[in-house]
């Protein structure tokens, strides 16, 4: 079931008379025909979760934005993507930028914003050129600019490029950030919904989230919300990446099982170089980490799903989360700890330094994981580490703190005895990897296609 | 460092993209072309010239140019290797490949080869885990590396710099 990249591989799609002729920007002259309030009742009905992360429902997010008179509003497209991980907005924006714009014209048509921005992370500079193209295509073709189609309704997009920040995802990190200013996050309340870019009512909302607006448009919120099961509705993009044999973007409609998605041919194709399945990180770099065998099946021992509920299924003691559909992969040759220490590396770069115990603390978690990792580690630095990431965890200005703490807290819950075994083997663990062990046992048949 | 009047213009039509006495939101737009003007790094003259083109205080300028990874505060070489590190890229060999930059250009991170030709920068997850490991050179990504497509990269960035000499 494909809804997003059903024309990905239509070759000249990235172009305006391609996609147009593939049934482009109907979703915008249907949406022109309807009020404003009825788009975001489609998108309600639609069920549509924000792809950015979190998976707050759009719809309801929509509804919350302030309508002050004589305020302006705007639509933020948060393309920050930075987690470790994700690469999927990546290629919507860059196979088919047109699906985006023309799901943030409908967009911001309900939402009355005439000065659109979608902040892309500035590593992505030649996106930034491609979006142009498309938005200036857009524009010549009468979808933008002033009293567009003769309704009254005025409109432009304009993309901004970010100086390299993965805390500029954070939505109020990414306004200050437009704002020309460090990418320090605010403290909410205020919500960007009263008060976001300029002090005005802001939605902001993930590149693929927009894109889904387009079918939802389409073919009705109903229609989209029968895709799917239960909560997760529609379709989901996952970036795949780490140790299997065809990593890529794959579009799933979320009723797969996740032994089905690593394993067989239409998706992962299972893991590269005849290795075994030793772990799975579901989301992106910040959810927890799962050893192969909770990452096919629950706690209960029923298969786990590629899906919202399915993936969080035992909380975090025995689950995970979907997150940012950054679906990474570990071969049994792969080391849990030096993983996290990348991690922790990465969260201590990024950390923006209000809150101490995200500074610090990211600051000693990357010192001790390195550490451990490099031989020098004693076991107190193990019961150490889940200290400090538990005073990180709830007590930060932003979620970077608990983003910093999760993947921690987790490769300890479910591998603490390859932590042990650094301890006890500081020369060992300098040659190789600690890749044997109980949790890639009870693997593994693989499923035919 | 002075904006020739092409590049004003540039400042001038991002300038335009915000409401009235908002422009300091073109700050990060305009450093990045500040940068690219000024030899691939913001000296303090160039920061003020910016400050000065948006009617800012330098301040404003040099606090956020040192926030974000992309703006560099020191001279650099002609062509920065960024080579990702983070887990994904990691697993895939990315250590090998930076070994292997450091060895070939006997330089270590952060450094920048004597002639001034190759600066190699460490950096965190660049949007790209898929198709590791890879780097970041000037605008675009180089994927799937192996030490034969290092050596190939050298060997093409050095025939360019020739070539505009
Ligand atoms: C540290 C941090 C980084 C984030 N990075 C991104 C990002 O790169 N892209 C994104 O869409 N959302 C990111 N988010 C989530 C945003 O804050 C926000 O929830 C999202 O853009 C809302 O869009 P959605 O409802 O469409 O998902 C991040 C959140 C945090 C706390
Ligand atoms: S949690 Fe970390 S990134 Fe977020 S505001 Fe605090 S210091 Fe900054
Ligand atoms: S981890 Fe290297 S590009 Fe994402």
């Amino acid at each position: 079931m494909k809804l997003l990249l059903e024309h990905a591989h239509v070759e000249g799609i990235r172009y305006y008379d391609t996609y147009r002729k593939n049934g482009g920007y109907r979703s915008v002259e249907k949406a022109f025909k309807m009020t404003p309030e009825e788009i975001v009742e489609e998108v309600k009905k639609s069920g549509l979760r924000g792809r950015g992360g979190a998976g707050f429902p759009t719809g309801m997010k929509w509804s919350f934005l302030a309508k002050p008179e004589g305020v302006p509003r705007h639509l933020v497209c948060n393309a920050d993507e930075s987690e470790p991980g994700t690469f999927k907005d990546r290629y919507l924006m860059e196979f088919i930028p047109h699906l985006l714009i023309e799901g943030l014209i409908v967009s911001s048509f309900a939402l009355g914003s005439n000065a659109t921005y979608i902040y892309i992370r500035g590593e992505y500079a030649w996106i930034v050129d491609i979006l142009e193209q498309a938005i200036q295509e857009a524009k010549n073709n009468g979808w933008l600019g002033k009293n567009i189609l003769n309704t009254g309704f005025d409109c432009e997009i304009y993309v901004q490029r970010g100086g390299g920040a993965y805390i500029c995802g954070e939505e109020t990190a990414l306004i200050e950030s437009l704002e020309g200013k460090r990418g320090n996050p605010r403290i909410k309340p205020p919500f960007p919904a009263i008060q976001g870019v300029w002090m005005r009512p802001t939605v902001v909302n993930n590149v693929e989230t927009l894109a889904a607006v387009v079918p939802i448009i389409n073919n009705g919120g109903e229609a989209y919300a029968k895709i799917g099961v239960g909560k997760s509705t529609g379709t989901k993009l996952l970036s795949v990446c780490g140790n299997v044999k065809k990593p890529g973007i794959y579009e799933i409609d979320m009723t797969q099982t996740v032994e089905e998605f690593i394993f067989s041919d239409e998706y992962c194709g299972g893991i590269a170089n005849g290795k075994k399945l030793k772990a799975c990180i579901p989301g992106g770099s910040s959810v927890p980490i799962l050893p192969a065998n909770l990452t096919l099946k629950t706690a209960k021992g029923e298969a786990r799903y590629m899906n919202y509920e399915s993936l969080a299924d035992g909380g975090f003691a025995t689950g995970s989360m979907m997150g940012s559909g950054g679906f990474i992969v570990l071969d049994d040759s792969q080391c849990v700890v030096r993983h996290t220490m990348t991690l922790a590396r990465f969260y201590n770069h990024e950390s923006c330094g209000q809150c101490s115990p995200c500074r610090e603390g990211t600051g000693w978690m990357y010192k001790i994981l390195k550490n451990i990792e490099y031989g020098k580690g004693k076991m107190s630095d193990i019961d150490l580490l889940w200290d400090i990431q538990r005073k990180i965890e709830g007590n930060t200005i932003c979620p970077l703190g608990d983003a910093a703490a999760w993947p921690v807290a987790a490769a300890i819950r479910h591998f603490r005895d390859e932590f042990e075994w650094h301890v006890n083997n500081p020369d060992e663990a300098q040659q190789r990897n600690y890749g044997l062990a109980h949790y890639a046992d009870p693997i593994h048949v693989p499923v035919t296609a | 460092m002075k904006f020739s009047q092409e590049k004003l213009n540039k400042v001038k039509e991002i300038m335009a993209r915000y409401p009235e006495g908002k422009h300091k939101s073109a700050l990060i737009p305009v450093l990045h072309i500040a940068q690219e003007e000024n030899g691939g790094w913001l000296s303090t003259e160039a920061m003020d010239h910016v400050a000065e083109v948006l009617n800012i205080l330098p301040i404003e300028v040099y606090e956020v140019a040192t926030f974000y990874t992309m703006f560099n505060l020191k001279p650099v070489g002609k062509y920065i290797f960024e080579v990702c590190r983070t887990g994904p890229c990691m697993l895939n060999g990315s250590d090998q490949i930076i070994d292997y930059i450091k060895e070939k250009l006997s330089i270590k991170e952060g450094e920048t080869t004597p002639d001034g030709m190759f600066t190699l920068k460490p950096a965190e997850c660049l949007g790209a885990c898929g198709y590791a490991p890879m780097m970041q050179l000037g605008n675009h990504f180089r994927e799937h590396l192996t030490k034969e497509k290092v050596d190939a990269i050298i060997d093409e960035c050095r025939k360019n710099a020739a070539k505009n000499n």
